[in-house]
């Protein structure tokens, strides 16, 4: 069992640090100087209107989008600095569950979980795979889908092949994009209970992104407000439930009411 | 509201941009060719996607192609007393000119367009990115793999529909003259040298880079949703054909100096 002075030194490590973030698509400036951390071990929610920038924000951290400026650290590195086989090795330490969960369309649920793991290990057995495959399928509790194609699962169903194809690199920080967005209020909440289980079970750091309420009220230990190209405020729920702010106050008010 | 100068100057801009773009992407091909890891085994799915699934429309067409062309030329040689010279001549076209030619074309038409397609389609639902973010190199895993199917496939097709092209001109010669085998293809390889072979397997590589580049670079920067994957498919048959005539004109020209030295 770790001391107090260990447990503070964990809680604090920060494993993703941004600041003065600037991102622009021609005349139009989404992102205007964000700064933002995620310590080890925490969900933080991401919280704003379609098209504030929030999606833009995780694939910078990624770095699928180059930014204007700013600086972006994950796990002490920072990403725009990074050789292609420097970037891709810190990849394989982040899981980005997608929108649209963007699972390969041609490969079936095995073939799809496979594919990161053969092509980022090398020399694993077939049993290997199959049992990396099984487990990261029973933790997001579909292993009897092992064989069905992408086209052939429902919506919900299609989200946790995504975040189960990101699990089985072992990832220490989770990328998640709206992970809520068009499905109904029960597997919703199945996402939810999947997103604070993984969290438990692979200790890993996450980014929620959303604009679902009760997502970020479920899911996360802080939730940080983007509004306008910045992020207004940060706090827990209740803190940004109870803020003054104009903005967050309306936001909050017009989601729990609709 | 955009004056015509306006318009004028962001068409400019856009070809710019795009020549610009695809010079890169060519480029990049060259870079991450030689550098590991080797997908050999998705090299061998693609040369299987692209040679063996084209092989009955290529068998078809070539036959066709090889009775249409004999059938046409026949008249004319014998109105100079030249029909003997038919098995000649029909090698001389069908290996130097159509046999690659042909092949290219239904190749930009059939795995162009698949190509286009469906890494368009890929593009456009976030897979390409889905496989970036698992620290999979896509441009290597999906472009490097076909285009390098397409470049060793294409040639090889092509000397198969020069071959089925020759079969079919020698069943229609045949049937008019009772020629044996033997003699229609002494014939038609008797004014064919090694330098015409060379050059159209040459072409053919060049014919089959083309295809392969053009429908990754058109689907690889897909945009616009269901529509953009339509326009990447469409554009990618379009200009693949484009480049495999001019490209014909111009590997021709070089071939005939060649000749003179």
């Amino acid at each position: 069992m770790m001391n107090e002075q260990e447990y503070y030194k964990i809680i604090n490590e920060t494993v993703i640090s941004i600041s003065g973030l600037n991102k622009s698509f021609g005349d139009l400036e989404v992102l205007k100087g964000i700064d933002f951390e995620l310590l080890k071990g925490e969900n933080i929610a991401v919280l704003g209107k379609s098209g504030s920038g929030k999606s833009v924000l995780i694939k910078i951290m990624v770095g699928l989008i180059k930014p204007d400026k700013g600086e972006v650290i994950i796990l002490n590195q920072q990403v725009d600095k990074l050789t292609p086989k420097e970037l891709n090795d810190l990849r394989r330490r982040i899981g980005f569950s997608f929108q649209s969960s963007a699972l390969y369309d041609s490969r079936n649920v095995y073939e799809n979980l496979a594919f990161p793991l053969t092509m980022n290990v090398k020399g694993l057995s077939k049993a290997d795979i199959n049992n990396a495959v099984e487990e990261a399928l029973e933790a997001v509790g579909l292993k009897d889908k092992i064989n069905q194609m992408p086209s052939d699962l429902s919506g919900g169903q299609r989200k946790r092949i995504g975040i189960a194809r990101t699990l089985i690199l072992k990832p220490e920080i989770m990328l998640y994009d709206e992970p809520t967005s068009g499905l109904d209020p029960i597997t919703s909440g199945e996402i939810n209970d999947l997103i604070n289980q993984v969290q438990k079970s692979y200790n890993t750091s996450s980014v929620i992104i959303t604009h679902d309420i009760q997502c970020a009220k479920n899911t996360s230990n802080r939730i940080a407000m983007l509004l306008d190209g910045k992020f207004e405020q940060t706090g827990t729920f209740q803190e940004m439930f109870e803020s003054k702010d104009e903005d967050i106050k309306k936001y909050f008010n017009y989601n729990l009411i609709h | 509201m955009k004056t015509k100068d306006t318009v004028f100057s962001i068409g400019i801009d856009r070809y710019l941009t795009d020549v610009s773009n695809g010079y890169c992407f060519v480029t990049r091909f060259f870079k991450e060719l030689f550098k590991p890891p080797f997908h050999i085994r998705e090299v061998i799915n693609q040369c299987y996607e692209v040679g063996l699934k084209s092989l009955a429309l290529i068998s078809l067409t070539g036959f066709i192609v090889g009775i249409v062309f004999t059938k046409q030329s026949r008249p004319s040689l014998e109105g100079f007393g030249a029909a003997s010279w038919l098995p000649s001549l029909i090698g001389i076209a069908i290996v130097k000119a159509l046999g690659p030619l042909v092949t290219a074309l239904i190749c930009a038409g059939k795995v162009g367009s698949s190509i286009g397609a469906e890494l368009g389609s890929m593009k456009v639902t976030e897979q390409i990115d889905a496989m970036e973010v698992s620290a999979i190199n896509p441009y290597k895993y999906l472009v490097v793999t076909r285009v390098a199917a397409t470049t060793i496939t294409i040639p090889i097709l092509a000397l198969y529909c020069s071959f089925i092209g020759l079969l079919g001109s020698y069943l229609n010669v045949h049937s008019e003259e009772a020629t044996s085998v033997i003699s229609f293809y002494q014939n038609a390889f008797k004014t064919i040298t090694f330098l015409d072979i060379f050059s159209a397997v040459i072409k053919s590589i060049v014919f089959g880079f083309t295809i392969g580049i053009i429908g990754c670079y058109k689907g690889y920067n897909a945009t616009q949703g269901t529509r953009g994957v339509g326009m990447a498919a469409n554009q990618a048959v379009v200009l693949a054909m484009f480049l495999v005539f001019l490209e014909e004109i111009v590997i021709v020209q070089v071939a005939n100096w060649f000749r003179f030295f």
